[in-house]
């Protein structure tokens, strides 16, 4: 089952895929600007703020998804003890990081005009923020430790603790009363965006996930460059 | 696949996550009151131990026909449909603000049914529409 992700095979793939993507991907990107920043229609509320939601959403999406990914990979990692997982979690952790911090900046920047501020305590955001930080943690502990099993326990073990947070956030907005609205879109697929607005947001999805994917590779096959130089990292 | 040691790793695993959920929901059930990012006047209502003149938060809605401006001040009623909270408040309010819809008032309890506000947050409902549709809405109920 793992000889599909096998690091010495994998190399062609990797590159095939990124040169796939890399032809879609600008293509895709322009039609989803397009359709996010100009033709989608202004909200009968927040006028064009709304926009701000193309990116917000599906990025918070994203460093949830990341997370719970990281977390699962580790949980199987730490009890089978398969390195290639580590290199795989080591890779999707910046992305994660990245799409959390850019959702809670976008928030806030869609805050100030709509809530009146840029920042609130409430449970959503909080619980956003303490989820950076765990991205941080993980990032650091591979950062900052030397000896590179002990690194990886630490790492697994955090990103197991972290997995706890991922259900706080999601229903935060459910259990508490925050400042922050209520999910749009509900798990069993009921929506209370309209239409014409769901369609830029599914594409700006699809589109950022793309490059997820994207840096994934690029990063997946800079670590096994990394460790094939240094030789001694073995897997 | 399973030895020994995979299956002590496992219920470590299982075991860290029990007790870490466990812990999570303790700490989270006693810090509800502090979570809670604004109370709604029923909360009010039917608290014991409230603290006048201390910095707190309500939120609800703001009432159908309740706005109050003149030039000094600006009066509103704060409803969650069950209990009412009357706010006074100086200064400028957010534009989303408006009858009807979600607000967060931050200032001091003078009583329980009367609030002096220092900052309106308003707080956005879940809807995403285009403004053509909610004009088409309000025909409808007209």
């Amino acid at each position: 089952m793992f000889d599909l992700i096998n690091p010495s095979r994998i190399f062609y793939w990797i590159e095939k895929l990124i040169n796939f993507i890399n032809s879609i991907f600008f293509i895709l990107l322009i039609i989803a600007l397009t359709f996010a920043l100009v033709l989608s229609p202004p909200d009968y509320l927040q006028g064009d703020s709304v926009r701000i939601m193309y990116v917000h959403v599906p990025s918070a999406w994203i460093g949830l998804a990341s997370f719970t990914v990281i977390a699962l990979l580790s949980m199987l990692s730490f009890i089978f003890k398969i390195k290639n997982l580590n290199i795989i979690t080591k890779s999707i952790a910046p992305i994660g990081l990245l799409f959390t911090c850019l959702a809670i900046i976008t928030g806030s920047i869609w805050g100030k005009p709509t809530w009146g501020t840029w920042w609130a305590w409430d449970a959503r955001i909080t619980s956003m923020l303490v989820l950076s930080i765990f991205y941080v943690l993980f990032i650091l502990a591979h950062k900052l430790i030397e000896k590179e099993d002990k690194a990886i326990k630490v790492s697994n073990i955090i990103a197991v603790i972290g997995l706890i947070n991922i259900p706080v956030i999601r229903y935060s907005v459910d259990w508490w009363n925050t400042l922050h609205q209520p999910s749009s879109i509900k798990i069993d697929g009921t929506t209370s965006i309209h239409p014409s607005m769901l369609m830029p947001l599914m594409l700006m999805l699809l589109v950022l996930l793309l490059y997820c994917a994207l840096i994934l590779l690029m990063k997946y096959k800079t670590e096994i460059i990394r460790i094939k130089k240094k030789n001694i990292k073995r897997i | 696949m399973l030895t020994k040691k995979v299956k002590k790793r496992v219920s470590f695993l299982s075991l860290l996550l029990i007790s870490l959920v466990v812990a999570v929901f303790f700490i989270l059930t006693s810090l509800t009151n502090n979570i809670l990012y604004f109370k709604s006047p029923t909360d009010i209502q039917l608290s014991q131990d409230i603290i006048f003149n201390k910095k707190m938060r309500v939120g609800g809605m703001v009432k159908k026909d309740s706005i109050d401006i003149n030039n000094q001040e600006i009066k509103f009623i704060i409803t969650d449909l069950k209990n009412e909270i009357f706010v006074s408040y100086k200064g400028t309010v957010p534009n989303l603000f408006s009858e009807g819809k979600g607000v967060v008032a931050e200032g001091t309890l003078k009583d329980k049914s009367f609030f002096i506000a220092d900052r309106i947050l308003a707080k956005h409902d879940e809807k995403y529409m285009p403004p053509e549709l909610k004009d088409l809405m309000k025909k409808d109920v007209k």
